[in-house]
C-alpha cells in the first residue's frame, strides 16, 4: 500500500488528504511536548514570525520553490525563538509578552517585505506567498508531499530517540538539570523540531490553523491518558483523523478551517465523552460520590438517633430526622435506602433495618475513630472534629480504620463499645436536649 | 463604504493633509491599544491580544450578516460578545476541563478563527471581508473614508474607544490596580478580580474591533503589547507606564509612518516594525532593567570590588612591617588581569589613595583611612562568623572576602556590638579601629 501511494497520477484530493494526514500526524506527536512544557503559543508564535524569512528567501532566491521559502522561514522562526530566549533571560518581560512582541514585530516585518515584493520595480508578485498567511493546500505538489513525509519521519525519529530525555524536561526540568541532562539543547531540539513541523505545514493551512494544528489533538489526547507514550500515539491518530476527516468533509469550505474544525470537534467529544477525565465521566463520579454521602449522613444520623434504645431499633419520626440536621432532599434520599433495604418507612417515621444497621454502625465507627484521631493527635477540641469527620468518614479505607483502631486501643483511649460503635467523643443533639434547629 | 455612516454627516472634513490624518489615525489606536495593554501585560496575558483579535472574527461576520453593514454598533455588539464568549470559554476549559490555560486559549480563539472563516466563505463571499486586509489593514485609505464629524470614519471610531478606553482606566484605576497586582486582595476586599478580567477582556475585543479596518490586527497585537512591555522596562509606577506607554504608542505611529513613506512600504507593518525597534533600544539601554545598563553597574562595581581588594592587600603588607613593600607588577599578579589592575590602580592614583615611592606602590593618608575601614569589616565579619555561627577557621575568609565591600558604618557599629569590644579576629590578627 505505501508503496503504491507515491505514484504519480493520484488525485489532488488524494494528495492533500494524504499530505494533511501526514503534517496533522507529526504536528499532534510534537505538539505534545509544545502543550506539556506550556509552551502552547510557540507554534503561533513561529508560524507569524516565519513571513519575514520567507519574504527575504523570496528575494533572495526569486522563485517560490518551497525548500527555498521554507529554509527562510526556518531561519526566521529560528531566530524568533533566540529572541524570546534572550528576551526571558535577560530582561524582566515575561515569556507570554516576549512571544508577543517577537510575534507582532516579526509579522509586521514580514508585512513591510511584502509590500516591498508588490512593488512593480521589485517586479515580484506575492501570490504564492499569500499561501503562506492563509494556506493554500490545492497548490500541493507531489514533491511537496514528499518534503512532509521526509520532514515527518526525520520529527519522529528524534522523537524516538530522545523520548526519554524529552520525558522527563517535560515533567521535571529542575530534576533534569540536576541530573546531568543538557536541558537547553534538549529544549531547543523540541523547539527547532516544532518549529521545522510548524514551517513545512503553513503553506498548507496557514498561519493561524498550523498553530491550531499544534495545540489540538495534543490537548485532545491529554483527556484520554496520563502516559506519555500513549498520548503521543493518541495525538499523532487524532492528527492524522483531522486532517483526513477534515479534508474528506470539508470539500467547498477552506481546507485549513475545515481540519481545523475537526480536530475542534474531537476536542470537544473528548471533553465531554472522555472516561475519568471527560466533563461527563467527572461529573458522574461527584454526583455518585454525593449521592452516596447523603446516603451515609442518612445512615449515620438514624443510628445516632437510636443510640439510646439499642439493642432495639427503634421508630424514629421523620421531624426528628428532620431537626437533626440539614437535608437537601429527604424524600428522595428515603426511598432510595428504602430500595436498598436499609431502612423501612412507617408512615411518618422510620427504622433502621438490620442490613441498615450493621451499614450504619460502621460508618458511626469511622466517624467517630477519625474524631477521636483528630482529638488525640492533632489537639482538636471536641467540638470541632465533628465536621472534619463528616466529610472525611466516606473516605476512609478498612485497613485505615483498623489501624486507627488498634492505635487508640492501645493508647487506652477506645471506650466500651457498644456493637463495636465507640460512643461519641462529644455531645449528641439526639442525647437528652432536645433538638435545637 | 457604509450608509449608517453617511446619513450621519453633516459636517465637511476638517482640512488636513493625508499623511496627518494617517498619523493621527495610528496614533489614536495605538494610544487606545496602549491604554488596555499595560494590564493585559502585567496580568501574564499579552497573547489574549493575539487570541481576541482573531477571534472576533465570526463576531463581525454574524454582526454584518445581522445588520447587512459595517456599522459602528453591530460591529461593536459583536466584538463584546466574541470578548465575552471567548474569555468565558477560556476559563471554562481551564477550570473546569484542566486544560492548561496557554493551550485552552489556542484552542479557542484558533477554532472561532476557523469558524469565522467557514462563515466568511459560506455567507459573506469575500465581498467586505478580505482576511489579508484583516491583517494588514488600509491604514493609507483612512482620509478617503467617509467623514463624521468632520474626521475619516476610522479616527472618529478609535477616537470614540480612546475616550471609553480612558474613561474605565480613570473611574475603575484602583480596582484595575489591585485586581492586575493581586487579584486574591482584589477579591477579599469587595471587588471580583473576575468581573474586572471579563472587562478588561471586553475591552480589548472592542479596541480591536475598532482598529480593524485601519490598522489591521497585527498592528493591534503588537500595539496592545510592545509600548506597554517597552513601558514596564523604563518604570516602575503604573500610572507612569500607562502614560508612557501611549507616548511610546504615538511615537512609534510617527516614526512609522515616516519610516513607511520613506521606503514606500506598508503603513501599518512600518509602526509595527518602529514599536518592536523602541522596544529592542529599551531591552538594549533602558536605565534601570537594560540589558547594556545592567552589564555597565556589573562592571563598575566589580571595579569597585577589584579597587577596594588592591588597597586591603597594601593594608596587609603595610601590617607586616615597614621592610616589606608591594611594586605594581606584583599587584597586578594577584589581581589577576593584567588590565583591570592597571585600571583600577590608575583610578585609585587619581583619587590620592595610594603613592608611588621608588617603585613601590604605598598607600596615602586617605588611602589607609579607607583600606583600614574594609580590613576592620572583614575582620569583623570573620569574627562574627566564628563566634555567633560557630563555623570552622578555615571557612570564614572566603565569606567575609565576599561580603566586606557590602559593609558600611552602620553595620560595623552594630557587628562591635554584637562582639562585645573584641579586639582580635580569630585568626589572631587585630581588628583595625
Amino acid at each position: 500500500m505505501t508503496g503504491s501511494i507515491f505514484v504519480l497520477g493520484l488525485t489532488l484530493t488524494n494528495k492533500v488528504m494524504i499530505g494533511t494526514a501526514v503534517l496533522g500526524g507529526m504536528a499532534g506527536v510534537i505538539g505534545c511536548f509544545a502543550v506539556l512544557r506550556g509552551r502552547s503559543l510557540v507554534g503561533d508564535m513561529l508560524a507569524h514570525s516565519a513571513l519575514p524569512g520567507v519574504c527575504f528567501a523570496f528575494l533572495l532566491l526569486n522563485s517560490r520553490s518551497l525548500l527555498g521559502l521554507s529554509i527562510g522561514a526556518l531561519i526566521s522562526g529560528l531566530f524568533a525563538i533566540g529572541a524570546v530566549t534572550i528576551i526571558t533571560h535577560w530582561t524582566r518581560t515575561k515569556e507570554d509578552a516576549a512571544i508577543g512582541i517577537v510575534l507582532s514585530t516579526f509579522f509586521g516585518a514580514g508585512i513591510v517585505l511584502l509590500s516591498v515584493i508588490q512593488k512593480p520595480s521589485v517586479g515580484g508578485n506575492k501570490a504564492g506567498l499569500d499561501s503562506y498567511l492563509f494556506g493554500e493546500p490545492g497548490n500541493m505538489l507531489t514533491a511537496d508531499l514528499y518534503l512532509l513525509t521526509i520532514v515527518a519521519v526525520i520529527v519522529l525519529l528524534i522523537v524516538a530517540i530522545l523520548f526519554k530525555e524529552f520525558k522527563i524536561i517535560c515533567f521535571d526540568t529542575d530534576f533534569a538539570k540536576s541530573q546531568g541532562w543538557p536541558t537547553l539543547s534538549l529544549d531547543l531540539a523540541i523547539m527547532t523540531s516544532l518549529a521545522v513541523v510548524t514551517i513545512v505545514g503553513l503553506p498548507i493551512v496557514g498561519v493561524i490553523l498550523m498553530a491550531a494544528m499544534i495545540i489540538f489533538p495534543a490537548a485532545t489526547a491529554r483527556f484520554w491518558t496520563h502516559q506519555l507514550h500513549t498520548m503521543l500515539l493518541l495525538a499523532g491518530g487524532f492528527g492524522i483523523a483531522a486532517g483526513l476527516l477534515g479534508t474528506k468533509f470539508g470539500q467547498g469550505l477552506p481546507t485549513g478551517a475545515a481540519i481545523v474544525l475537526t480536530a475542534a470537534a474531537m476536542f470537544v467529544l473528548s471533553i465531554l465523552f472522555a472516561p475519568r477525565q471527560g466533563m461527563i465521566a467527572r461529573l458522574t463520579a461527584e454526583v455518585r460520590l454525593r449521592r452516596r454521602m447523603a446516603r451515609e449522613h442518612l445512615l449515620r444520623s438514624l443510628f445516632e438517633l437510636s443510640e439510646s434504645a439499642l439493642p432495639q431499633l427503634p421508630q424514629i419520626p421523620l421531624q426528628r430526622l428532620r431537626d437533626y440536621r440539614y437535608w437537601r432532599s429527604l424524600d428522595a434520599l428515603l426511598s432510595k435506602a428504602t430500595e436498598k433495604g436499609m431502612v423501612t418507612r412507617l408512615g411518618q417515621a422510620v427504622q433502621l433495618t438490620a442490613v441498615g444497621y450493621r451499614h450504619a454502625a460502621e460508618l458511626t465507627k469511622a466517624h467517630r475513630l477519625w474524631e477521636m484521631y483528630l482529638m488525640q493527635h492533632a489537639n482538636i477540641a471536641s467540638d470541632h472534629v465533628d465536621r472534619d469527620a463528616d466529610d472525611v468518614e466516606h473516605l476512609l479505607p478498612e485497613s485505615l480504620l483498623v489501624e486507627l483502631e488498634q492505635q487508640l486501643a492501645s493508647a487506652g483511649r477506645l471506650p466500651a463499645l457498644i456493637a463495636e460503635v465507640p460512643v461519641s467523643p462529644h455531645q449528641l443533639d439526639s442525647d437528652a436536649n432536645p433538638p435545637k434547629h | 463604504m457604509d450608509t449608517l455612516c453617511q446619513s450621519l454627516n453633516p459636517l465637511p472634513t476638517v482640512a488636513l493633509s493625508t499623511g496627518s490624518w494617517i498619523v493621527l489615525t495610528g496614533a489614536a489606536t495605538n494610544v487606545a491599544c496602549a491604554l488596555v495593554g499595560c494590564f493585559l501585560v502585567l496580568r501574564r496575558m499579552s497573547m489574549m491580544g493575539d487570541a481576541l483579535s482573531h477571534a472576533v472574527l465570526p463576531g463581525l461576520v454574524v454582526a454584518f450578516l445581522f445588520s447587512g453593514s459595517l456599522g459602528i454598533v453591530p460591529l461593536f455588539l459583536g466584538a463584546v460578545g466574541v470578548g465575552l464568549l471567548t474569555t468565558f470559554l477560556t476559563q471554562t476549559l481551564h477550570q473546569y476541563a484542566r486544560v492548561p490555560s496557554d493551550a485552552s486559549m489556542g484552542v479557542v480563539f484558533t477554532s472561532l478563527f476557523a469558524l469565522g472563516v467557514v462563515l466568511v466563505k459560506k455567507f459573506v463571499g469575500g465581498l467586505h471581508f478580505d482576511i489579508a486586509c484583516i491583517y494588514e489593514g488600509s491604514l493609507e485609505l483612512v482620509p478617503f473614508a467617509d467623514p463624521i464629524f468632520g474626521l475619516p470614519r476610522p479616527l472618529f471610531t478609535t477616537l470614540v474607544v480612546v475616550v471609553v478606553n480612558l474613561a474605565v482606566l480613570v473611574l475603575l484605576w484602583k480596582e484595575l490596580k489591585v485586581s492586575s497586582f493581586d487579584a486574591g486582595l482584589s477579591t477579599t476586599i469587595g471587588f471580583s478580580a473576575t468581573a474586572m478580567h471579563y472587562l478588561l477582556m471586553v475591552l480589548v475585543a472592542v479596541t480591536t474591533v475598532a482598529s480593524f479596518e485601519a490598522v489591521g490586527s497585527i498592528l493591534v497585537v503588537a500595539m496592545l503589547i510592545v509600548p506597554a512591555a517597552t513601558a514596564h522596562l523604563l518604570c516602575d509606577r503604573l500610572a507612569l507606564m500607562v502614560t508612557l506607554s501611549a507616548l511610546l504608542g504615538v511615537a512609534s505611529a510617527v516614526l512609522g509612518y515616516w519610516a513607511a513613506v520613506y521606503w514606500d512600504t506598508n503603513i501599518a507593518g512600518m509602526m509595527t516594525v518602529a514599536a518592536g525597534v523602541l522596544y529592542g533600544l529599551a531591552v538594549l539601554f533602558s536605565p534601570r532593567y537594560g540589558i547594556f545598563s545592567t552589564m555597565i553597574r556589573n562592571l563598575q562595581l566589580s571595579m569597585k570590588v577589584l579597587r577596594e581588594d588592591l588597597l586591603a592587600m597594601l593594608y596587609r603588607v603595610e601590617e607586616l612591617g615597614s621592610d616589606k613593600f608591594l611594586t605594581a607588577d606584583e599587584a597586578r599578579q594577584a589581581v589577576g588581569s593584567r588590565w583591570l589592575a592597571r585600571w583600577g590602580l590608575a583610578k585609585l592614583y587619581r583619587t590620592g589613595r595610594i603613592e608611588r615611592a621608588e617603585g613601590h606602590l604605598r598607600l596615602t593618608e586617605k588611602g589607609r583611612s579607607s583600606a583600614r575601614q574594609l580590613v576592620r569589616s572583614h575582620r569583623l565579619w570573620e569574627t562574627y562568623l566564628v563566634k555567633h555561627l560557630g563555623l570552622p577557621l578555615d571557612h570564614v575568609h572566603e565569606p567575609a572576602h565576599r561580603v566586606e565591600h557590602f559593609i558600611d558604618e552602620q553595620m560595623r557599629k552594630e557587628l562591635q556590638i554584637e562582639l562585645e569590644g573584641q579586639g582580635q579576629d580569630p585568626h589572631g590578627r587585630e581588628i583595625p579601629e
